[in-house]
């Protein structure tokens, strides 16, 4: 089949001339000498070479697909992704050879700090083998699947992956989930060892046999490498290209290309990378996104190298970059097709918008933080399209946003990602999960205008004599553990309302376990429990397993029975005692105590299922008070008048924000 | 309680319609021509302050200044002595002996009448008979001793611990600036001194005369006004407590704070239970009737029974006058950091409440009025002193840090101001011999503001605030028109915290414990009644 394909190159000569007399198939110039400066900032800085204007441009006909290879690298946190990445610039001359070159492709801090990679980036590599030069282009992928479709939108642009798992960990869940994805999109898969010399309990055999039983891939097609000395990586550079096959596609074809990655450059707007299916693009060709149907004009195409690398044209097969006046990354969405105007074709399968799966809101600390926390949301979410923003307010907490995010990592990145990059410091509630309810009230279907609607706000969702049923979004965890820690970790799946799917031996001692989890019975603390039980030896990863029905209820919490509209909570019928528990002990702890007794009641419907009590003040009162101690007195008594007139009041009972901040918030230590 | 007891306020400020008992208005057994060294001599005819004390405060005849010329010289004398032992660092131990000789040079009458004022000062109302000088001439005096021997655990006053104190400069610094903000502030009656700390009885009785001297010298200083002087039983030998009674103490407040020696460890303290008992003992038997003692609860660890027992301990041995403190951990203390790094228990809020509600039934019980939140008397023996900061009268502050509340005289307009004096002694000492002061900060305070301490400061007492007492500072806006209104206030008023009627607003017994949450309902409401009618005086406001 590829065989076919392989007349490509041909075509591409045929239709573009040597253009540039950089005929010289000599790397050095090819070589970023930016590229070190640029790994010690932050991502998104001002992109080193603007258009065209630099050098001379590579000819990009010179690389027949049969000549390319597109491929990722798939891996486990912390696995040695980055680091063989790093080799693998380094070795094909894109980055020079230096101590430095650390995780050259994550660029982000947050990135280097968790050794994750959230924001996908691709290099194309040159690489001279038996005579015959490559272009080898690394897809990275975020190596978690909060970005699963991002990682799968990736994984369509290759043709084959390099799943790398650590000789000392042996498989985890991410590398199980990472593999079925690739497999799933029938890739080549090559295993690739990786031995980290500080580490002694190395043992490359059993993982051998590990990722034979888990992936039913022979022993022999495991390359064994030592990414941090660069021990065997040339070997990983051949296997790339013997293994994995070269991308199909004519370009003789229409232009068909997946925007499989973008990003917000303030100067030049959307920057969005492509893999061509077919066909051939060009600046000032006009070009049309599938899905919004806009026309674009092309500014400018090249490769990524991994800056940007301009060029005249980009061929069926490569990979590159496309500028063309996008204005706002919405514009290019992960997954969309490009094609030449009037010159439609079928779009590429598997398209589908960001759906948010955990939602929380976001409020500034202090209300004055408003307009600035709002300029760092937007900054940040011009990069990341995949975050939903809904303006929301809180009696409490003042105004704020409801967030959607892909998944909790995500989350905690967006978070993480305010605090280095914008200094926002911001309160984030406890997240909480779109639920659904289908309908039966004709009214309310009508007000709704459909059957199913989404309850993303605990004060929407409709009671049940309203609706036929509710449904909760799940997900199909894994969690890869040493066999010790099974009983445990069985004990707390079921707590969680898990429900077993599978399980199974990936060696002698090492399990393999497959959940179906309500997704808001994980999202809090779920990873937490798992670690600290199996004494951080478990690992764990899940994906998108659709909606079932859901047992819901509404709870509310009362104050001497008086509702608090913050607090309402949907929560699963055989959790809500435990849930209304904790929020009740929770705001006994915070609420400061009044001339009289607060009785702090957790409710379903007229049921009152927990409840606390904070006695009355018995005494407050100042003991000393003469000459010396009035003017302090007084400014105290001031200062806490004037903060009680800020109170937030329910019924009779003033309620100070910490209380509701620390109900509300995401606690970390639980 | 009965109002029986009550000698608040007789005569033209009357407030308290109750007549005093027959047992508190034993007459002034001897009215002695011969007056307390340091009364001063009469103005000019006519002045309101010669008037106001015609008739109590003999005029003081002009050969009576001879023996007073004579003692000062000797105290001069004795002051150099005082230089020379102190830059050895021996002042405080040296003190007490020297003190005692004191009293040879004292005309024989004087304690005498001393004595005998204290007898009269009982019979009158606490807040002291009150002349027909206006508000603005009469003031309570406090002066600050800002020396202690050693820092006690739960203490954040303004306090040093010296090498050695250079008590004639000190002596002459306070002297000096109690002359000069008298001067300032116009005041033509001191109606009261209180010698606080610090640890003043460690200050030798003569600094002490030559501040009241120097008081005595500047403005009308009733032989029956009430002076106290706050006494540490380590530091106060009963040879020594009688020196400050010739030196024209009349009243102590003993630091007692326990009677068990472990709780008095773990406070810093340095002396025994013992040691404040035997103290106590020769307090009352050169004072009596006139001596306090502070007994502090809610202490880390502290259970009531225990508590309740040193109470009732205490009762057994002291005098009219109790004060109970709920110890308050204070940022940068010792007992602070014990309890913050979890080396201390934190103190039980819960049980130091129902210490609290306990003390005070079991003092109420025996005899005691509690007419302020921390404060005990029977026998009328209330501190007018501080009855006067609760009542929002004028007082002047001496001394390192002490804070002072008067007008100015000669200002513009009527505005009292908040004073606080330069914190650190020998910086507060170089700007008294400057500038003759060392006020480091003035602050006027607005009507409203002073209408907010007559509220917070009146309603700690027993009487709260009545009618009268708050039309002295509010003639237009009336507590009916102010509190009679709101919602929020009647809640309280229902709830049994708070009571207003014809005699006025205060706490109940439940309230009184609740004050500072009910002060956060209060002043708000006066806020926005004071807003209100600043807005009616607006032409079209």
């Amino acid at each position: 089949m590829w065989l076919l394909a392989g007349r490509g190159p041909r075509c591409g000569r045929a239709l573009v001339p040597w253009a540039s007399g950089a005929a010289c198939l000599g790397l050095p110039w090819l070589r970023c000498p930016a590229t070190r400066g640029s790994t010690a900032e932050p991502w998104a800085p001002a992109r080193l070479y603007g258009s065209g204007d630099r050098k001379e441009k590579i000819d990009m006909s010179r690389f027949p697909a049969e000549h390319i290879r597109n491929f990722s690298v798939i891996a486990h946190v912390d696995h040695g992704k980055s680091t063989l990445a790093d080799r693998l610039l380094e070795l094909t001359g894109t980055i020079d050879k230096t101590k430095n070159n650390k995780q050259v492709l994550d660029k982000l801090q947050v990135e280097r700090e968790r050794g994750i990679t959230v924001k996908a980036q691709t290099a194309s590599l040159f690489y001279n083998c038996e005579g015959k030069q490559y272009l080898l282009n690394l897809i990275d992928t975020p190596g978690h699947v909060d970005f699963s479709y991002e990682v799968s939108r990736s994984l369509s642009a290759c043709q084959g992956v390099l799943l790398v798992v650590d000789a000392n960990e042996g498989i985890q869940a991410q590398t199980v989930a990472n593999f079925f994805l690739a497999f799933e999109a029938q890739l080549s898969v090559i295993p690739v060892i990786n031995k980290k010399i500080d580490l002694k309990n190395a043992d490359p055999e059993r993982v051998e046999k590990q990722i034979e039983k888990a992936f039913d891939i022979p022993s022999d097609e495991c390359i064994k490498i030592s990414a941090k000395l660069g021990t065997n990586v040339e070997s990983v550079l051949q296997a790339v290209i013997e293994r994995i096959p070269p991308p199909q596609g004519h370009c003789k074809n229409p232009l068909r290309a997946l925007v499989f990655d973008s990003t917000f450059d303030q100067y030049r707007g959307v920057i969005a990378n492509i893999a061509l299916f077919d066909g051939v693009v060009s600046k000032g060709d006009k070009i049309v996104s599938a899905h919004t149907q806009k026309i674009y004009e092309v500014n400018e195409v090249g490769i990524l190298n991994p800056n940007e690398q301009p060029t005249d044209k980009l061929y069926a097969g490569q990979v590159g970059y496309l500028i063309a006046g996008m204005k706002d990354v919405t514009e290019a969405q992960i997954g969309d097709t490009l094609y030449l105007h009037k010159q439609p074709v079928e779009p590429l399968p598997g398209f589908k918008s960001a759906k948010p799966m955990v939602f929380a809101g976001m409020y500034p600390i202090d209300q004055s933080e408003y307009n600035n926390l709002k300029s760092a949301i937007e900054k940040l979410t011009l990069n990341d399209s995949s975050v939903t923003v809904y303006r929301d307010s809180s009696l409490a907490l003042g105004a704020g946003w409801r967030l959607g995010f892909l998944g909790l990592l995500h989350m905690e990145v967006f978070n993480q990602r305010l605090e280095q990059e914008y200094n926002a410091s911001v309160i984030l509630t406890t997240p909480t999960v779109p639920y659904k309810a289908v309908l039966s009230s004709a009214k309310l279907i009508k007000e709704y205008r459909e059957k199913e609607i989404t309850i993303i706000n605990p004060a929407q969702f409709p009671e049940k004599s309203k609706v036929t049923e509710y449904l909760e979004p799940v997900v199909l965890g894994t969690v890869i553990t040493p066999d010790e820690y099974t009983g445990k970790i069985m004990m707390l799946c079921q707590a969680r309302r898990g429900v077993q799917k599978n399980m199974m031996y990936i060696d002698q001692h090492r399990v393999m376990l497959k959940y179906l989890f309500p997704l808001n019975e994980i999202v809090v603390d779920f990873y937490d429990s798992l670690k600290s039980l199996s004494s951080g030896y478990a690992s764990f990863d899940y994906e998108d397993a659709g909606y079932q029905t859901a047992e819901l209820v509404k709870m509310d919490i009362l104050l001497n029975g008086n509702i608090v509209e913050e607090l309402v909570t949907v929560v699963h019928k055989d959790k809500a005692h435990s849930v209304g528990k904790v929020i009740c002990e929770r705001l006994k702890d915070s609420l400061p105590r009044q001339l009289f007794e607060i009785a702090i009641q957790a409710a379903i419907g007229s049921k009152i299922i927990a409840r606390e009590t904070v006695k009355a003040y018995r005494k407050n009162v100042l003991a000393k008070c003469y000459g010396g101690d009035i003017t302090r007195k007084m400014k105290l008594l001031k200062r806490q008048a004037e903060g009680k007139k800020k109170l937030r009041k329910v019924g009779n009972i003033e309620v100070p924000k910490d209380a509701f901040i620390k109900v509300l918030k995401t606690q970390p230590d639980k | 309680m009965g109002h029986g007891t009550h000698r608040v306020l007789k005569g033209t400020d009357g407030v308290c319609p109750t007549p005093a008992p027959e047992e508190d208005r034993q007459e002034v057994a001897v009215r002695t021509p011969v007056s307390s060294r340091w009364r001063r001599r009469p103005e000019a005819p006519g002045s309101p302050g010669t008037s106001s004390s015609k008739g109590r405060c003999p005029r003081v005849t002009q050969p009576f200044l001879l023996p007073l010329s004579a003692l000062v010289a000797h105290l001069a004398r004795l002051a150099e002595l005082f230089v020379s032992w102190a830059r050895l660092g021996l002042g405080f131990l040296l003190a007490a002996p020297s003190a005692m000789t004191l009293p040879r040079f004292r005309p024989r009458g004087w304690v005498a009448a001393t004595k005998a004022a204290q007898r009269r000062h009982q019979a009158e109302a606490a807040g002291g008979p009150r002349g027909p000088a206006p508000r603005s001439q009469r003031a309570a005096l406090y002066v600050h001793w800002p020396y202690c021997e050693k820092r006690c655990s739960y203490c954040n006053f303004n306090k040093y611990i010296p090498r050695g104190v250079d008590e004639a400069a000190v002596r002459s610094c306070l002297v000096t600036e109690a002359q000069t903000l008298l001067r300032l502030s116009g005041v033509r009656r001191v109606e009261s001194v209180f010698f606080g700390g610090g640890t003043p009885s460690l200050a030798s009785p003569h600094t002490v005369a030559a501040v009241l001297e120097a008081v005595a010298q500047a403005t009308h200083l009733p032989t029956d006004a009430e002076v106290t002087l706050e006494a540490n039983p380590t530091s106060s030998p009963g040879t020594r407590l009688a020196a400050f009674g010739t030196a024209g103490v009349n009243r102590l407040s003993i630091g007692l704070q326990s009677l068990d020696d472990a709780e008095l460890r773990l406070l810093g303290r340095t002396h025994s239970a013992s040691d404040a008992l035997r103290t106590l003992a020769e307090a009352r038997h050169l004072f009596p009737g006139r001596v306090s003692v502070d007994l502090m609860l809610g202490l880390p660890a502290q259970q009531v029974g225990p508590w309740l027992g040193q109470l009732q301990e205490l009762l057994r041995h002291c005098d009219d006058h109790i004060s109970l403190y709920q110890l308050s951990l204070e940022r940068g203390t010792a007992l602070f950091a014990q309890v913050h790094q979890g080396a201390l228990p934190a103190p039980d809020p819960e049980l130091a409440a129902e210490m609290y509600q306990k003390g005070r039934a079991v003092l109420q019980e025996a005899g005691f009025r509690q007419y302020e939140v921390s404060n005990f008397a029977r026998k009328g023996a209330l501190s007018t002193h501080n009855w006067n900061y609760w009542q929002c009268g004028q007082y002047l502050g001496v001394g390192p840090g002490a804070h002072g509340r008067f007008l100015p005289q000669g200002t513009r307009g009527h505005t009292r101001e908040a004073r606080i004096q330069t914190l650190e002694p020998d910086n507060w000492m170089k700007e008294v011999k400057l500038f003759g002061h060392g006020t480091r900060k003035r602050v006027p305070l607005g009507e409203l503001e002073l209408l907010e301490e007559v509220l917070a400061m009146g309603l700690r007492t027993d009487l709260g605030i009545t009618h009268q007492h708050w039309e002295e500072f509010e003639p237009q806006l009336t507590l009916w028109d102010v509190f009679g209104t709101s919602k929020e206030v009647k809640e309280l008023l229902e709830q049994g915290l708070l009571l207003l009627d014809h005699r006025g607003l205060r706490c109940s017994w439940e309230g009184l414990a609740v004050l500072d949450s009910l002060l956060l309902t209060l002043l708000p409401q006066l806020q926005e009644a004071w807003q209100q009618r600043t807005r009616a005086l607006v032409p079209g406001g």
